[in-house]
């Protein structure tokens, strides 16, 4: 199992993500150019957090349409596992692997701060394994997530909502919906379920010393990918 | 030499009224506080300027459907001036 961390001029979580990835989920992991074409010999694909493009017209519209996101999104069209935190997140939408966008948050200030995410879905890889609340890191200006009423009743119906803001005892509460996003929506999955796309940063929360090891429960969900499977 | 063809596109982007724009609010309250009660409400969008050789409706279009706008949240316009 290899993973493609992806980087873009102005990403800033890539190292984050890659020694998350080695070190506590126990992957290869590479760094891979947003202007190689190529995503050939790697099994999943983590977009990181960051200021792609220095977030010019809206967050992770010009890094949408890098060169290898041509490739990511026959990936990930294929069944291809890949998962955007942060940046990543705004990226996946923009592309349009994943519905709705994310927009300033409700309060206006950038929110560096740990939140309670409770798992909606209970079926994709991200999700399986998910056994409780969730303490995680947030760390953004843009991640009021907003879809029209139609398409949210269909992710809903569809299962497609991953994590919402939830209180520290799983309670659905507006005091513990960090930036006001729609329905406390904090991550989002595609149809399928192998695309996830979430505000918090599972990578900065793999390791006891630095507080916490609850951004595993989501990560591990690569090893649920058959190696060599692609 | 400037092109003969070449003619300004004003691109207007703006969030669609059904979102909340949290920065125009803000705009609002502000002129509010410095006593433009008559203010009922802010919102902020962008004014894009392109220098365009020949520019053809459905070309804007396009560019704005690609790139410049994002239909899940925002509206466009766009106006030629030659």
């Amino acid at each position: 199992m290899k993973v493609a961390v992806l980087r873009f001029p102005g990403s800033n979580c890539d190292q984050d993500a890659l020694w998350a990835l080695r070190d506590d989920v126990g992957m290869r992991a590479e760094y891979v150019w947003h202007e190689d074409r190529s995503l050939a010999g790697f099994d999943a694909v983590f977009i990181p957090g960051g200021f792609s493009y220095g977030d010019y017209l809206r967050c992770g519209a010009m890094a949408s349409h890098s060169p290898i996101m041509e490739s990511v999104v026959k990936f990930a069209r294929d069944g291809g596992p890949v998962i955007g935190a942060c940046n990543g997140f705004q990226i996946l939408c923009e592309a349009g692997l994943l519905p709705g966008a994310l927009v300033l948050n409700e309060g206006q200030k950038f929110i560096c701060k740990d939140v309670f995410l409770a798992a909606e879905n209970r079926t994709s890889i991200w999700t399986r394994g998910v056994e409780k609340v969730l303490r995680i890191p947030i760390a953004h200006g843009e991640g009021r997530y907003v879809v029209d009423d139609e398409i949210m009743r269909r992710i809903e119906d569809n299962e497609q909502i991953a994590f919402r803001y939830v209180s520290p005892d799983g309670r659905q509460v507006s005091e513990h919906n960090a930036n006001g996003s729609a329905g406390a929506i904090a991550g989002v999955l595609n149809e399928s379920g192998n695309v996830l796309g979430l505000m918090p940063h599972p990578e900065r929360a793999t390791k006891q010393l630095l507080g916490y090891t609850d951004g595993l429960q989501i990560l591990n969900g690569l090893k649920l990918v058959a190696i060599g499977s692609r | 030499m400037p092109k003969s063809g070449m003619a300004n596109v004003r691109v207007y982007v703006t969030l669609k009224p059904s979102l909340l724009d949290s920065a125009g609010r803000t705009v609002a309250v502000a002129l509010k506080k410095l006593g433009f009660d008559e203010v009922e409400q802010a919102r902020i969008g962008k004014l894009i300027e392109l220098q365009v050789d020949e520019p053809s409706d459905a070309r804007v279009r396009e560019m704005c459907d690609k790139l410049l706008a994002n239909p899940v949240i925002e509206d466009y316009r766009f106006e030629v001036v030659r």
